[in-house]
């Protein structure tokens, strides 16, 4: 029983940093029914970003969080532009196979710019181990924790109450109608990307402080769990992300703890087959059609 | 007001509009018959910048729109009404009438925009707070007209409006339609509804498998012997 709370402790921490990205995955699929393989780079780059901008401008860790989510902003709104936008019309599936494309470029130009190798991300801040009744914790578990549930609440705060935010569910719902408004979506989609980039980038961030190295390939792995969270959480269902994140990080956690480490990615991906199975539309689903 | 000219309009790779041409006068309420399929919707749809024409001129207040985008459209007085409602579902009435006006400046005073909308529709006032997929087909038919007139459009386009509902339903929304355009808005109304859309109408249009047939005043289609044969059910 303890081990299960403690790992409970790590799982939330390491579910914050995939729920993070799942947000980013959902966020575009819903608006323009895209998976973006070349989201966990985008993670990748900011956590590239967090270090340089440590290591080398010796910043504030708070500093290099926000300009890292900003520089990803930028970025993911810039890869829209240039690699989805011209296939608008295209089929999906040649939109999906240059976000495959558009993951490759990233990874190894990192690596042939930047070098393969894996750095040790600075420790901006001192870690700490807390002992609370017979639990450990860590003050950048709770600094993950934390920062990924203030993120979570101003994004749900601009989809909400932003006319941008609203804008953007229209699009998710209906294109065509919102294009009757007077939306344009191609707006909607850059800001879709840059919110959805913004977060992966802080998630890229904390995790270097969190696990201590970075390399170019460090966003394939977790941009999959992500994506699987997406799925388990119903993809295109906001909190429907931020729950499926959660779990599987969780997941991953325990399956850890039970002395089963070596199959932590596999029991993911069995987590995927079985939600494709039995609930395809995950936990949150679709909404139900309007009525006609 | 809007002027079409020699429109030919591709659909799937069929010829779905063949050299249509025809007008709308301000203060007009003109209507476009004909069965399911003629090249009505496609005709609308390239007014509004979601269809592109193959070939030909449309031009709204004296400037070519063919190839505006949407925004720019909706942005010079042009709202459309799309076929089968199309409302926002999981957004309330309000988010709904809010996306109506995303035009509109930031800033701007929407309350007296609002106002109106809700004395025209006190229906949608009830339920302003309430997810729009929860309102009867009818309830959304009125969203969509009202969602359309928080642009305050000059001319309203309306693809089929009476299309599923119930006949007090249909009488509303063709009261309202009516009433919307003593209030100044023009109005370009698709039907298969023909005899009500041309009881209102000004002027009215046969469409059959891609081009204009027929024109004239409502009156006189509604009595042109072919028109009741093939449109009003004999």
């Amino acid at each position: 029983m303890h081990t299960i709370i403690q790992q409970l402790i790590n799982g939330l921490s390491l579910g914050s940093i995939y729920a993070l990205l799942a947000l980013g995955y959902t966020m575009v699929y819903g608006v323009i029914k895209l998976i973006n393989f070349a989201h966990g780079d985008i993670y990748m780059l900011g956590a590239f970003w967090g270090y340089y901008v440590l290591k080398f401008w010796h910043l504030n860790f708070f500093v290099a969080l926000l300009t890292a989510m900003v520089f990803c902003a930028i970025l993911g709104v810039v890869i829209e532009f240039l690699a989805y936008r011209p296939l608008r019309h295209a089929p999906r599936i040649t939109a999906l196979i240059t976000a495959i494309g558009v993951s490759y470029l990233l990874e190894n130009g990192m690596s042939y710019l930047f070098g393969a190798s894996a750095r040790n991300f600075p420790q901006a801040i001192e870690q700490q181990n807390y002992h609370i009744g017979g639990f450990a914790i860590s003050n950048i578990q709770v600094l993950i924790l934390v920062t990924a549930i203030v993120l979570m609440l101003a994004l749900q705060l601009v989809i909400k109450r932003s006319k941008m935010g609203k804008a953007m569910r229209a699009v998710a719902v209906d294109q065509d109608a919102a294009e009757l408004m007077g939306i344009n979506p191609n707006h909607v989609i850059s800001f879709t990307f840059a919110l959805g980039s913004a977060l992966a980038g802080a998630a890229g961030v904390l995790i270097g402080l969190y696990y201590n190295t970075i390399d170019p390939l460090m966003g394939m792995t977790p941009g999959i769990k992500a994506f699987v969270a997406a799925v388990v959480g119903g993809i295109g269902s906001i909190p429907g992300a931020s729950l499926g994140g959660f779990l599987i990080g969780i997941l991953e956690t325990i399956v850890q703890a039970v002395g089963l480490s070596a199959y932590k990615d596999a029991a993911v991906y069995i987590v995927l087959i079985i939600i494709l199975l039995v609930m395809p539309s995950g936990i949150f689903g679709k909404r139900t059609k309007e009525k006609v | 007001m809007l002027k079409v000219s020699n429109l030919y309009i591709n659909y799937g790779g069929i010829q779905a509009v063949r050299d249509v041409s025809f007008e709308v006068h301000t203060g007009e309420i003109v209507t476009l018959i004909g069965a399911n399929g003629a090249g009505k919707s496609t005709i609308l749809k390239t007014i509004s910048g979601l269809m592109r024409p193959k070939s030909g001129l449309i031009t709204y207040e004296d400037q070519p729109i063919q190839n505006a985008s949407s925004a720019t459209i909706v942005g010079a007085g042009i709202s459309q009404v799309p076929e089968g409602r199309h409302i926002f579902a999981g957004m309330t009435v309000q988010e709904n009438l809010e996306m109506g006006a995303f035009l509109k400046k930031r800033g701007t005073d929407m309350s007296s925009t609002f106002k109106d909308i809700f004395a025209r529709f006190p229906v949608l006032a009830e339920r302003k707070n309430q997810d729009a997929a929860t309102l009867s087909g009818g309830e959304q038919q009125m969203l969509a007209m009202a969602r359309a007139l928080m642009a305050k459009p000059k001319l309203l386009l309306l693809d089929e409006p009476s299309m599923g509902l119930s006949p007090i339903y249909i009488q509303k929304i063709f009261d309202i339609i009516q009433s919307i355009n003593e209030q100044g808005t023009t109005i370009l109304l698709i039907e298969q509804n023909a005899k009500q859309a041309l009881s209102i109408a000004t002027r009215g249009y046969v469409i059959a498998s891609g081009e204009i047939k027929l024109e004239g005043t409502g009156k006189e289609l509604l009595g042109n012997k072919q028109v009741q044969s093939a449109y009003l059910g004999g």
